[in-house]
């Protein structure tokens, strides 16, 4: 079975502790999305469940095989695609799956193969006989992706898959997901964008310091933290009673008014048609606008509303702490 | 499939590899090739008039010396090679795959000798033409180019263990040249051991690569009649002694490195 099961992963290093006894359970065919800032432990926990890195504490059945006791037969039913694209440069896209897919052992013939479908699948057939190092950073992740399922794995771990690609190549990249998902693959996706795991996942463990510090559905995490918001500042003060009225009509909670910096902030569910009406309507009562924005919760909303400090903060001490 | 086979056609298919990556970037082989020729001719016009070798001319003698040298200087882009796989993500990518644990190496390892392969074509040619030649038949020339290679084939794995412990590339070429220097320089590669003062003469008898350099000039036939007769048994037994050497390298820095890339940090 194609699997994720994993408990107490810990790793530690001097001080400073990776990964700090985390659980974690992917069913088959599912997306679980470890979503967490720089320095979170998500790099570590993928590594641990690719067998390359041995937990200090903790034991993982991957796809069926014990993680520490058969590694190898884990390594067969795996594929990974890390943080940062591990492609040949010199080698063309085609020369790099076909390596991959030998070194699966998957024979000859079947690499050969195989790797011309994903170079078709991930629109780098033209591509696909020029060296690696002419390639964008986006086509180059989509090579490592193919890199991973040259194999057809039962499991796919992606760290941080579209970190670094322009909006373009992360709607792309998701959609290419999206499929694998759908024929049954199971997959491990890191994160640092709640939109990502928003997007893609069908669980997300949010992780701080090696540690889970929030689980559930995308609409479970944003139910405690509040979801997408209407923001408007008029130019004045005059308009705010009005302002607040009309937003009422579309807002899915109570309306927050700051008289002081004269913005009002109405919590909404639908999105950008919900906020298209609701600003033509206040375009139609006449009142003058200086500021209107749709907010949709971040990781650092996330990240505040859970641990009461930023994310970004937060990474800055644990590195210092890390250094000292 | 049992662990050797595997380990063999994996290893085929990362040196493969790496044989694309030779044609590929032709810059280290201009310099593999060209640095070659340079040290022939330096040392064969610069340095040839003032060393005086009883009995031989210097250009003669001189060959064997830079041969070695060279083949030592090849075996560090194992190490080199293994650094810039590391540092860019290429060497996780292997580990997390199901292929043979040794085949990385052993595949590097491997095609790593077409550098030697080619900078010793390239060097034998010039020394050809600066006055070098082959006194014994081509039997012991090619004994003669074997032990050369698979000596700095056993002083790749060496490499490829250094490789796997450094940071960096940059690292692992500073590195190589504070040993080799040493290793080479002090040794009977361009000037007879003999002249060496005290302890430096003694490191430069038991330095294997006097071993490999004596080994050559023997078996090319570069050692004319009256040319004296070495006092440390290593170099009365060249190519036993290096044949050890090598026996000794592998079985050592194989298991060592193999045992560094596949064991989970
Ligand atoms: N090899 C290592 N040696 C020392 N510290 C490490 C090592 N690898 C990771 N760390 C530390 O462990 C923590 C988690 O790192 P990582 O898993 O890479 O986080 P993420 O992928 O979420 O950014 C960080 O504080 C990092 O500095
Ligand atoms: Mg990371």
């Amino acid at each position: 079975m194609g699997t994720i099961e994993a408990t107490g992963l810990a790793k530690y290093y001097k001080e400073v502790k990776a990964l700090d006894g985390l659980d974690l359970t992917v069913p088959q065919g599912t997306i679980l999305s470890l979503l967490g800032p720089n320095g979170a432990g998500k790099t570590t926990a993928v590594s641990i469940l690719t067998t390359l890195i041995m937990p200090d504490k903790g034991h993982a059945m991957v796809a069926g095989a014990d993680l520490v006791k058969s590694p190898k037969e884990v390594r067969k039913r795996i594929g990974l695609s890390g943080q940062y694209a591990a492609v040949d440069e010199n080698l063309t896209g085609f020369e790099n799956l076909d390596m991959i897919g030998r070194l699966y052992h998957l024979g000859r013939e079947k690499a050969r193969v195989r790797s011309r479908e994903l170079l078709d699948r991930f629109e780098l057939d033209e591509a696909g006989d020029r060296p690696v190092k002419t390639y964008s950073g986006g086509m180059r992740r989509r090579l490592d992706l193919a890199g991973a399922i040259v194999a057809e794995p039962q499991v796919l771990f992606l760290d941080e898959p579209t970190t670094g690609l322009d909006p373009h190549g992360r709607v792309e990249m998701w959609s290419v997901i999206r499929e694998l998902v759908t024929k049954g693959t199971t997959v491990l996706l890191t994160t640092q964008y709640l939109e990502e795991a928003d997007r893609l996942a069908d669980d997300i463990v949010v992780i701080d310091h090696g540690r889970e510090i929030a689980h559930g559905t995308a609409d479970q995490l944003k139910a405690t933290i509040g979801g997408e918001r209407i923001e408007i500042t008029v130019a004045y003060s005059a308009a705010l009673p009005e302002t607040q009225s009309i937003l009422s009509g579309f807002a899915d909670g109570d309306l927050q008014v700051d008289d002081h910096t004269r913005t009002v902030v109405a919590p909404v569910i639908g999105g950008a048609p919900v906020f298209t009406r609701a600003l033509r309507a206040i375009d139609e009562a006449g009142i003058e606008v200086s500021d209107v924005g749709l907010r949709r919760p971040t990781l650092d909303d996330v990240f505040l509303s859970l641990t009461g400090r930023a994310a970004e903060e937060d990474t800055t001490t644990d590195t210092e702490g890390a250094r000292t | 499939m049992n662990e050797l086979l595997s380990a063999i056609s994996d290893g085929h298919v990362v040196a493969k590899r790496n044989v694309i990556k030779i044609k590929r970037v032709p810059e280290v082989l201009v310099f593999v090739l060209i640095s070659p020729i340079m040290f022939v001719l330096l040392f064969a016009y610069v340095f040839g008039g003032s060393i005086d070798i009883p009995g031989g001319s210097y250009r003669e003698f001189l060959i064997g010396g830079i041969f070695a040298q060279t083949v030592i200087f090849g075996a560090t882009f194992t190490g080199a090679g293994i650094a810039d796989d590391m540092q860019k993500g290429i060497i996780d990518r292997f580990r997390s795959l199901p292929m043979s644990r040794s085949a990385m190496l052993v595949g590097r390892t491997a095609s790593d000798v077409i550098y030697n392969v080619l900078s010793l074509i390239i060097m034998a040619l010039t020394g050809l033409i600066v006055g070098w030649r082959i006194h014994n038949g081509l039997l012991k020339m090619l004994l003669g180019f074997v032990l050369l290679l698979t000596f700095a084939y056993a002083f790749s794995w060496i490499m490829a263990y250094v490789g796997l412990l450094v940071p960096s590339v940059e690292v692992i070429n500073n590195a190589s040249f504070m040993v080799i220097f040493p290793l080479t320089f002090i040794a009977n590669t361009f000037v007879p051991a003999e002249n060496l003062p005290g302890v430096l003469r003694t490191f430069a008898e038991w330095n294997p690569v006097s071993s490999v350099t004596q080994a050559a000039r023997e078996l090319f036939g570069n050692l004319p009649p009256g040319t004296p007769e070495p006092t440390a048994w290593p170099l009365q037994n060249p190519v036993l002694y290096t044949v050890i050497w090598i026996i000794v390298i592998i079985a050592i820095f194989a298991p060592l490195s193999v045992h560094r890339y596949a064991k989970p940090k």
